[in-house]
């Protein structure tokens, strides 16, 4: 395995030009989704549900739909967004003719889809404390967080990018993984109504854990449980990311 | 010096041996011309030299940097256009030339100078708020060499560079890259433009089933394959079967081209001798692509 450089940072400028250049037409989808799912989850659901642990239902939610939307958007930007750029667009094979590497485009890519989480989840937070859902200052190391949890899957978005062979794979990785993912993680109902097998199962999905901190840090509780569920994500993080260094060289060194 | 050598170097792809133990040695200041027929492994050639292949077997080192191991450097002197586009779509002209520019490290101020100086060369100017897919096809490729002069490169590797251009800006891309080498700048070249080779090129390497069949000046792989003058004649089958006895007979070097013949390093007072009739001939000079058809030819028609 092959490390990548500081040079990861002018694939991130890339896609961060990219990004901003067409912020306009996406700012929109940006801005009122997290309203919507708000609205929607808390109004609507939350009518039906009472209170859980003590907790209106739409603020139970809250730290779920930010953990679970800002993995939504590493993984589209590093599944499609990568796979576009890969196969269709020859953009990687122009960048590694410069200075840069195989490995600073794989970098350079899963720093961007963090940072993508970081805005989302950061969108998500502020229209959240509009709400006044969110009480603890400690909600502010939300964005740490998310890009932490970005970073985590957006390496395991792009470890699977690098070994699919057309982009209708990723059928299979959203309804296969993330999907049944966002259900298993405690972001809609509290783990502890699971029974006891699935309750220990679902800590093998690597969205649980971050669940569970966000949740902490928005509801400004800590629990011992904590430093373990940061621990496994950096654990899950180191494994994605080498896996995906190596893969990508794979792929691209042909 | 030697700008870039290669030693023993083989590229397979599963069974297929697209490059079969090349060794070359490219000249400071020399542009070296690369031809061959569909296939030959040209393409795959320049991809392990620009360091974005990874060779199955040999070495390659370019001034005097181990490629292998000094990647990176490498690739900052060299100025790359490669066969296939890929411009970025996403991004503006001028933005995709900023955007280039920033992976080399080149500051802002400086990366916009160089911008809007290759896309006046190129005539391009007018069209730098357009998005890629707004452009024609010969507008992007002169894009893609535009690109590839944004690092001030020291050594050129261009792979078919002038496919699709009109006239002008063929000549265009031309009188640069004659520009450059008068400036000392290295340059291995791709064209499937016999003229193109002889106009640009020191020294000419002919590829064909990843081997490289010869190597020469232009004029000199003239005259050794083909002589100063070729007679061409066009006939109906009968003559042609009559005809091609008569030239073997007389011991004389001919290649049949579709329904020509191309008789080579011959005198004009041999074919006067009842040979042929010379009134069907055409003569004229020889030119490169003779000696394409000479080394290539033969085996593509099989
Ligand atoms: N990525 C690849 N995977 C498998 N085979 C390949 C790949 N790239 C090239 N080849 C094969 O290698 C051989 C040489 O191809 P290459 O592209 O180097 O030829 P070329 O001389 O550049 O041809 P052209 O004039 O058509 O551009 C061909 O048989 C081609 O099919
Ligand atoms: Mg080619």
């Amino acid at each position: 395995m092959r490390l990548f450089s500081w040079r990861f940072i002018r694939v991130w400028q890339r896609n961060r030009d990219v990004f901003f250049g067409l912020w306009h037409a996406e700012a929109p989808g940006f801005l009122a989704e997290p309203i919507i799912i708000l609205l929607a989850m808390g109004l609507g659901l939350g009518a039906y549900v009472g209170l859980v642990d003590g907790q209106r239902y739409i603020e139970f939610i809250v730290p779920g739909l930010i953990a679970g939307y800002a993995m939504f958007s590493a993984n589209f930007e590093c599944t499609y967004g990568s796979f576009f750029r890969m196969e269709y667009q020859k953009t990687f094979d122009a960048i590694i003719a410069t200075p840069l590497n195989i490995e600073d485009v794989t970098a350079g890519e899963i720093f961007w889809g963090a940072t993508r989480s970081v805005l989302t989840g950061s969108v998500m937070l502020a229209v959240a404390a509009a709400f006044q859902l969110v009480h603890s200052p400690w909600a502010l190391l939300i964005p740490i967080i998310c890009f932490l949890e970005g970073i985590l899957f957006s390496a395991i978005a792009l470890f699977f990018t690098s070994v699919v062979p057309s982009i209708y794979s990723f059928n299979y990785y959203y309804s296969l993984f993330i999907t049944p993912m966002f259900f298993f993680s405690g972001v809609f109902f509290p783990l502890s109504s699971f029974p006891e097998i699935v309750q220990t199962l679902s800590w093998a999905v690597p969205l649980t854990p971050v669940v569970y901190i966000t949740r902490a840090v928005i509801g400004g509780e800590f629990q011992p449980g904590l430093l373990g569920a940061l621990a496994l994500i950096v654990a899950l993080t180191v494994l994605f990311f080498s896996m995906s260094l190596v893969t990508m060289r794979r792929r691209l060194a042909t | 010096m030697v700008v870039i050598k290669t030693q023993n170097l083989t590229k397979n792809f599963g069974d297929v041996v697209a490059v079969d133990d090349v060794s070359l040695e490219i000249e400071e200041g020399e542009c070296f011309g690369l031809l061959g027929p569909n296939g030959a492994g040209k393409t795959s050639l320049i991809r392990m030299i620009t360091a974005v292949s990874p060779s199955t077997n040999g070495e390659i080192w370019v001034l005097d940097s181990d490629l292998q191991s000094h990647s990176r450097q490498v690739k900052a002197v060299l100025g790359v256009v490669p066969q296939v586009d890929n411009l970025d779509p996403d991004l503006t002209v001028l933005q995709n030339l900023l955007t280039f520019a920033r992976y080399f490290d080149i500051p802002k101020v400086e990366a916009h100078r160089r911008s809007m100086e290759v896309l006046r060369l190129f005539q391009l100017e007018d069209r730098c708020k357009s998005r890629i897919r707004e452009l024609s096809g010969g507008m992007r490729r002169r894009l893609l060499v535009a690109r590839g002069l944004i690092n001030s490169p020291r050594v050129m590797v261009l792979d078919e560079p002038t496919i699709g251009l009109d006239p002008q800006a063929k000549y265009l891309v031309w009188h640069k890259l004659t520009e450059l080498k008068s400036q000392g700048v290295t340059q291995l070249l791709c064209t499937q433009n016999m003229e193109e080779a002889s106009a640009l090129c020191d020294r000419v390497a002919i590829m064909h089933q990843g081997r490289i069949m010869s190597l020469d000046a232009p004029a000199k792989l003239i005259s050794r394959y083909v002589g100063e003058v070729v007679w061409e004649i066009e006939l109906n089958s009968e003559e042609r079967d009559k005809t091609i006895n008569g030239l073997e007979s007389h011991g004389l070097d001919f290649e049949v081209v579709g329904d020509k013949i191309h008789i080579f390093h011959v005198k004009d007072d041999e074919l006067t001798s009842g040979v042929l009739d010379w009134r069907k001939a055409m003569r004229r000079a020889a030119t490169l692509e003779d000696v394409f058809f000479r080394l290539t030819g033969r085996s593509l028609a099989e």
